[in-house]
């Protein structure tokens, strides 16, 4: 069966605090950083999948994003999918 | 009457469930490792605090999909009482069988103190020996029970008296001060402070009894 690469990357919903990434943009300004105007922490998942065709790919990691990796009352997600090379 | 109180892979907080039930209220209790499909003969449901699946990706998020669940949530269909404490309410919200979502704590800290609740029963089964306004201390113990729900959700909730216990002085940033939500039909409570840490007067107090003694019937 062909192999499919995903990076699955799952953000915070904008209504969500994000205590995590208010305390790292505090610590951009120790390091000497300003101007951070916003700083969200998410997540990146990188997935390789067998599966019969792309088209089955996409629907099983549209399942595997929306049930399991994101959870949708705080997060989004969003996907790339390419067939390995 | 026994109770059967789910175990998945670090839970931490069952030997304390079953210290309160059968040690303080004297009701026998049956430990479900999280692959147990069989809840004959249970008359109530525990899922207990500690970190399930370390805690990976979400708290809960693993733990959702084990089969003990699958048994959980047809039993709480049918009427059965289901509680979730603490790590057992984020396992609730992550089946859907509660709305919302818990999430880190508003100050980044780790949470472990006694803290005040003030209790509106409504329908819930589990505080049917609690007063409506009335306030109780229960210990909290947590990085994670901070509960997030949209504002017309929240609303919702409140309008359907389902937010039954709520935080007098909010320490973790829960929208509404939500610290216990019940389901609509009432058998499913979840809550992110300890009532079974809260059974006997040696541990410093005991207004978690009136809780676990619903599981009793």
């Amino acid at each position: 069966m062909p192999l499919f690469h995903a990076r699955v990357q799952v953000t915070l919903r904008p209504s969500v605090l994000d205590p995590a990434g208010e305390a790292t943009r505090a610590a951009a300004a120790r390091l000497g950083v300003h101007g951070v105007q916003r700083l969200r922490i998410g997540k990146s998942v990188d997935v390789a999948l067998e599966a019969p065709d792309l088209a089955a790919a996409q629907a099983q990691l549209e399942l595997l994003s929306d049930r399991l990796l994101a959870n949708p009352v705080i997060e989004d997600w969003s996907l790339e999918l390419a067939e390995a090379a | 009457m026994t109770i059967g109180i789910v175990v998945f892979p670090g839970s931490n907080c069952d030997r304390d469930v079953r210290w309160a039930l059968e040690g303080c209220l004297g009701e026998p209790t049956r430990f479900l490792w999280h692959e147990e499909r069989d809840l004959t003969g249970l008359d109530a449901v525990v899922i207990p605090g500690g970190f399930s699946y370390g805690d990976y990706l979400r708290c809960g998020a693993i733990a959702r999909f084990a089969p003990v669940l699958q048994e959980v949530s047809a039993f709480a269909e049918r009427g059965g009482p289901v509680l979730g404490i603490c790590n057992g309410f984020q396992v609730l919200t992550e089946l859907g069988l509660l709305p919302g979502a818990l999430t880190r704590n508003r100050s980044l800290h780790f949470l472990c103190e006694t803290t005040r609740l003030r209790v509106e029963p409504g329908a819930c089964q589990w505080l049917q020996h609690y007063t409506s306004g009335e306030q109780i201390s229960l210990p909290i113990a947590h990085g994670e029970g901070r509960y997030q729900v949209d504002p017309d959700d929240l609303q919702q909730l409140a309008d359907r008296g389902q937010i039954v216990l709520r935080y007098v002085a909010n320490p973790n940033g829960s929208v509404g001060d939500v610290a216990g939500l019940s389901n609509q039909r009432g058998n499913v409570l979840g809550l992110m402070p300890h009532p079974e840490r809260a059974c006997d007067s040696a541990t410093g107090g005991i207004d978690g009894r009136r809780l676990l003694e619903l599981a009793c019937g």
